[in-house]
């Protein structure tokens, strides 16, 4: 995808045979890539595609002329969406969650996808890397939601290769929160949560700072008043919705993990107590949410880099809470059972 | 769920926003500022559905600043309203309308304080006091009870206060934390933030 963008590849006659979709009319929702402002090497697309915002290839489904309707029906309500029917139903189960700690952000999440009632898979990478200091988690529809990281994941690289330096976390939210808004209304459902280090203040092109000064100045990075180096958390979501913040978990498991993390959060923690308590929290969100499951993922990163932690199958640590519990009844029987014999 | 407040006085405008941001039942965020400063004198309050409110706002707010870099003065107020009604209207009829209700508030230094009620259909009015939301509901009569053309600031503070009061007793959502700005011929001043003190 990259390498085609920048190496004119689309305005070639053999992208035209390739890909005749993408050079129909529909002018009020054409759509524009970071590729249009290049200079002059090529001309302004005006035309967009099939009513569709991006350039995708259109299967000639029998319900894909709904597409090509949207141009001429009178106004439906900008809610309303024609779609394809689908096979299954979808359902956007999943738990995952990330914080901020003096250590750095730790990004965890389970790994189950669910459609409707049925364990589509029980082993999904729902968090993603980047690049070395940006790693994502998703949630929602996972088709959706991989696509859209690769488009990020392009854009991001092409702003690299472009600009000669790294785009910043928030401003990679923004360009995303940006992409997903043609698709408002539609149902592209896509929750993903940021999880990353700037490098580089924010605004300023220069900038080769030593990595020693921000391990040490937990003050500064302390509130999300967002100095411009430092860990960055921020929810981007296809409704438009973007937050920069301190905790976040979404899915459905989500108001389960907050019980658990909002309880012992603290800026403070350790390293390991920071991991245990994601990993905690994913598991009772697991533990309740019918749609969230099987193992969990954790990912941490630092002014390094991102490092992920091996992944952890949960019917372990359910039994082991259950050890755990049944010791700590026998405890407290035998302790009150000496107390009263006293 | 959220809730934007605007009393007008003689020389200032005191604005006051809830700073929770929230997605179904779960608060996301509880210190999200709703306010969008359009120029060193006028802010905009937006609330609405998630997207739009950011997406809107920041388009009127950078095309205001446009303004300013092509003409070199700023829009007053009353023009930055209307001009943001024009968009709004534009876009209601179109494919993707913007959902977001607004309060316009700046400080004029020909026509002094301004305050604009706009809301999602892109009806405008210009009005002493005024308030979204559901908490709108239990506000106003407050508002239309004590308010005079002639508050001086710290009265109209406590205005605010009493409306903060009302919705922490009677509105069934909980809103923590509001942001309070003012308005005057200085510019746009920061003042404490109210907290229901109960956490």
């Amino acid at each position: 995808m990259a390498l085609e963008d920048v190496c004119g590849f689309e305005e070639t006659l053999l992208h035209r045979k390739w890909f005749p979709a993408s050079y129909l009319e529909d002018s009020a929702t054409s759509y524009r890539t970071t590729d249009s402002y290049n200079s002059g090497l090529r001309q302004e697309k005006s035309v967009g595609n099939n009513g569709t915002p991006l350039h995708f290839l259109m299967p000639a489904l029998p319900y894909s002329t709904t597409f090509n309707r949207r141009r001429s029906f009178p106004v439906p309500p900008a809610n309303h969406s024609v779609t394809v029917r689908r096979p299954f139903p979808l359902s956007h189960g999943t738990t995952t969650l990330g914080f901020i700690f003096q250590g750095g952000v730790i990004a965890a999440a389970d790994t189950r996808a669910s459609a409707g009632g049925l364990v589509a898979c029980p082993a999904v990478h729902k968090i993603t890397p980047i690049h070395s200091h940006l790693v994502v988690t998703s949630s929602g529809s996972g088709a959706d939601c991989m696509l859209w990281e690769r488009i990020l994941a392009r854009e991001i690289r092409l702003y690299q290769l472009r600009h000669r330096r790294r785009l910043s976390i928030r401003g990679a939210a923004k360009l995303l929160s940006f992409m997903l808004h043609p698709f408002k209304g539609t149902e592209v459902c896509v929750a993903l949560t940021l999880c990353g280090w700037d490098k580089e203040a924010g605004n300023t092109d220069c900038v080769q700072r030593s990595e020693d000064s921000f391990s040490q100045d937990a003050t500064a990075i302390a509130h999300s008043a967002s100095p411009h180096r430092g860990p960055k958390l921020i929810y981007v979501c296809s409704d438009g919705a973007r937050l920069q913040g301190d905790v976040f978990s979404v899915g459905s498991g989500s108001p389960y993990a907050y019980g658990v993390l909002d309880r012992e959060l603290r800026w403070t923690l350790s390293k390991d107590e920071a991991v245990s308590l994601a990993r905690e929290a994913v598991f009772r969100a697991t533990h309740r949410d019918a749609y969230s499951g099987n193992n969990v993922d954790l990912f941490l990163i630092t002014a390094k880099g991102w490092s992920q932690r091996k992944r952890e199958d949960l019917k372990e640590e359910y039994y082991r809470d259950m050890e755990r519990r049944a010791k700590r009844v026998e405890e407290r029987k035998r302790l009150t059972e000496i107390d009263a014999s006293r | 769920m959220e809730y934007l407040i605007g009393i007008q006085g003689p020389d200032f405008v005191l604005v006051a926003a809830d700073n929770v941001a929230a997605s179904s039942i779960i608060q996301m965020k509880h210190d999200y500022d709703k306010m969008f400063k359009l120029s060193e004198k006028i802010l905009m309050l937006c609330v609405g559905e998630a997207g739009d409110t950011v997406q809107f706002a920041e388009y009127i707010q950078k095309n205001v600043q446009l303004y300013k870099m092509r003409n070199g003065y700023e829009l007053s107020p009353a023009a930055a309203a209307n001009f943001t009604r024009k968009n709004l209207a534009e876009y209601l009829r179109s494919r993707t309308p913007y959902h977001v209700n607004l309060l316009l508030a700046g400080y004029d230094d020909t026509d002094g304080p301004g305050l604009y009620y706009m809301d999602y259909l892109s009806s405008l009015a210009k009005a002493p006091f005024a308030a979204h939301g559901y908490g709108a509901f239990l506000t106003l009569s407050i508002l239309d009870r004590h308010y005079r053309p002639d508050l001086t600031r710290e009265e109209a503070v406590d205005l605010l206060k009493k409306c903060i009061e009302e919705l922490n007793k009677r509105f069934i959502l909980n809103l923590p934390s509001f942001t309070v700005r003012l308005i005057d011929k200085e510019g746009i001043h920061d003042l404490e933030k109210l907290t229901s003190g109960a956490k």
